[in-house]
């Protein structure tokens, strides 16, 4: 036994004489020795993923309360006015807990986040928690219809796309992917509603329902098209559905665009492999060929695009609510973004961002559930 | 001429200069065959130019009113109409091809480096430094990037400059992941392992020999991201949170015709059909930069 640090010195010659070749990377870093059962390892990954997701929100809210202390209005100003006297001043300061290092106001932050406690909205003057509670339903209802229409549409044509490779319909898919990311949300939806508003009258205008509807239904979910249903109010559910038509299709677009991309794209990968040209030599019916060997396999990790393409119609949505006047997430986003209402706009983003990394996640796990490679 | 091109095309250049130019003429050439990637270039290409040469291609001034002709509809004089100000919203547009330059560049220049380095950084070191950066990028990854953007620029101060700074806040995280992911594959190789036995320090690794390695992916994911970035800055323009007014820029133009939708369709639409020409320019020029610079990724996205 030499000393310590010689040996390391010996160790690292060693290691240069054989680092010239890439061995190192294909060396195994963190292997552990002994081997562990399955349940063991099942366990070990579940509670790895719990670890990642809760750094994940706490990363969120650290990027929140960051946010909160860069704006340059003091919020001790905020509440006392400007021209309060400097002792008055210091014990507002003390009593918000500014005085704080900012590791301690980090943890009450937290700790408030945690038990609901979003603040008080400057604009609408209640408290911020149960604004987002009363907005969410409305947001969450045009971006679940939104997606229907991406996923409905959009698989079937870039499965198509696929199957007609180079065709002018293929082209013209491609295309079509291609503008989902060129085209501005907010300028589409304008477009729409002049188009399919005012010249057509196919759809009807900004608001979720006709003034005269307004207030008849109770809102049990916040989601009108289900209270109406629940009300027996089919009257109603229609005229929901014709002022969701505009909105939901501009959002569908979007997803559409992403998803028939992606499909095409996997499918594409699927039907170069050889077992698709030995089923097809076997004389499988070429729709079958598509349908049930290739489009099977690519479920998986369509079910990953299609989390992202929700979760990102929710983000979407903050763009064109204002648009449509539709009482949703990112209208009140949008208002106090304008007020400078702060806790309104970090209360929103909080609840926008765990949505968003909430069904990043449960997708990421699905696909881990379901491929049994990822496993 | 044909000196030139043997010159460029040359097995065995005798110089870096020629080696470099010759590199650079054959992604060109290869491009110049890919035809949505040329349109690409030729799109990127008008926008600089016109950036450039603004007050010679605009008819008017893009900020003088004239109440007497607000709202005109396109025409002989106004090839695209007035606003509700009586300004030519063709000459507007025009002037807004220098906005969206500006910002175009200012956030490559600001998030790719940073995010070079970070990644590099992440893969060369590896080990705590990786587990800590790539913990901090995966963090900024998983946040909705046009809602992040939004809460900076609410808490900076609405402005161009601020839009900016936010736009590339939120995407320096992509770049990070691509760096390291690029330093991962040659890390080990012999060149590097033969620079570091001749005593080069890691600074000099790696920027030196690692991030130049990792530039030509790096260009192909900015040129890729190029669109998405003047969407979110033409939204936050929109909101009234980027460029204010009286600034030409094309999101804030949208705005203020979205109340003349109904009757002067021109006032919102014309702006909008800049913003998705140049975001397909950038599309296009993409695809085929990554088809030429980056073949192993191939049709991933």
């Amino acid at each position: 036994m030499g000393h310590p640090v010689c040996q390391k010195g010996k160790a690292l010659d060693l290691a240069f004489e054989s680092e010239t070749l890439a061995d190192i990377a294909a060396k195994p870093v963190r292997r552990r020795s002994f081997r562990k059962s399955r349940g063991a390892r099942l366990l070990l990954g579940l509670a790895g993923f719990i670890i990642s997701v809760l750094i994940t929100f706490l990363g969120l809210l650290a990027i929140t309360f960051f946010i909160g202390r860069v704006v340059p209005i003091d919020p001790v100003l905020a509440v006392v006015g400007d021209r309060a006297p400097r002792a008055v001043y210091e014990a507002a300061r003390i009593q918000m807990g500014l005085d704080q290092p900012a590791s301690i106001q980090f943890i009450h932050y937290v700790g408030s986040v945690l038990s609901g406690d979003l603040g008080t909205s400057v604009s609408t003057g209640k408290l911020v928690l149960d604004d987002l509670k009363r907005v969410f339903p409305a947001t969450l209802e045009m971006a679940t219809l939104g997606i229907i229409i991406g996923v409905l549409l959009g698989v079937p044509m870039g499965v198509y796309a696929a199957s007609r490779r180079g065709s002018l319909v293929d082209q013209a898919i491609r295309v079509i992917g291609l503008l989902g990311y060129a085209v501005p949300a907010f300028w589409l939806g304008l477009v729409g509603l002049a188009v399919f508003y005012a010249r057509l009258k196919w759809v009807a205008g900004p608001g979720r329902l006709d003034i005269f509807y307004d207030g008849l239904v109770d809102p049990v979910t916040g989601i009108v098209l289900i209270d109406s249903l629940l009300a027996g109010e089919t009257e109603i559910f229609f005229n929901a559905l014709w002022h969701l038509a505009l909105p939901a299709s501009v959002l569908g677009f979007f997803s559409l665009a992403y998803i028939a991309r992606m499909t095409r794209s996997f499918m594409l990968d699927q039907l170069s492999q050889e077992y698709v040209t030995t089923a097809r030599v076997k004389g499988v019916p070429e729709r079958l060929v598509i349908w049930r060997h290739a489009f099977r396999p690519i479920l998986v990790p369509l079910i990953t695009v299609i989390g992202l393409s929700y979760a990102g119609l929710l983000e979407g949505s903050v763009m064109i609510e204002t648009i449509f006047s539709w009482p949703g997430i990112g209208n009140y986003l949008t208002v106090a973004l304008l007020n400078a209402d702060m806790s309104a706009v970090l209360g929103a983003t909080l609840v926008i961002g765990a949505v968003f990394i909430g069904i990043n996640k449960i997708s990421d796990v699905l696909y881990r559930v379901l491929d049994p490679r990822a496993r | 001429m044909a000196n030139v091109h043997s010159w460029l095309i040359d097995d065995s250049p005798a110089s870096r200069l020629q080696a470099r130019l010759g590199r650079l003429y054959r992604i060109c050439g290869a491009l110049s065959r890919n035809p949505l990637a040329a349109i690409g270039a030729i799109i990127i290409m008008v926008l600089i130019l016109t950036a450039i040469f603004a007050p010679l291609i605009a008819t008017h001034d893009p900020l003088k009113q004239d109440l007497a002709q607000r709202l005109l509809p396109p025409g002989g004089i106004n090839w695209m109409g007035t606003d509700e100000l009586g300004r030519d919203i063709w000459s507007r547009v025009v002037y807004g091809a220098r906005i969206t330059l500006v910002i175009v560049v200012l956030v490559a220049v600001l998030a790719a480096p940073a995010g070079l380095i970070i990644g590099a950084i992440s893969g060369y070191f590896g080990g705590w430094i990786d587990r800590i950066l790539m913990g901090v990028t995966d963090i900024f990854l998983s946040m909705p990037k046009l809602i992040l953007a939004l809460a900076l620029v609410a808490a900076l101060g609405p402005g161009i400059e601020n839009a900016i700074i936010a736009i590339a806040i939120t995407s320096w995280p992509g770049y990070a992941r691509i760096a390291r992911a690029e330093t991962l594959t040659f890390k080990n190789a012999e060149f590097i392992s033969a620079i570091r036995l001749q005593g080069a320090s890691s600074l000099r690794v790696i920027l030196g020999h690692v991030l130049p390695l990792c530039t030509s992916s790096m260009i192909v994911r900015v040129t890729l991201d190029m669109a998405g970035i003047i969407l979110t800055a033409a939204g936050l323009g929109f909101i009234g949170l980027g460029a204010q007014p009286p600034l030409p820029e094309w999101g804030a133009m949208i705005a203020r015709g979205r109340s003349f939708i109904l009757d002067q369709w021109w006032v919102a639409t014309m702006p909008g059909f800049a913003i998705i020409i140049v975001s397909l320019g950038f599309c296009f020029l993409g695809d085929g930069l990554r088809d030429v610079l980056d073949p192993k990724s191939g049709e991933q996205r």
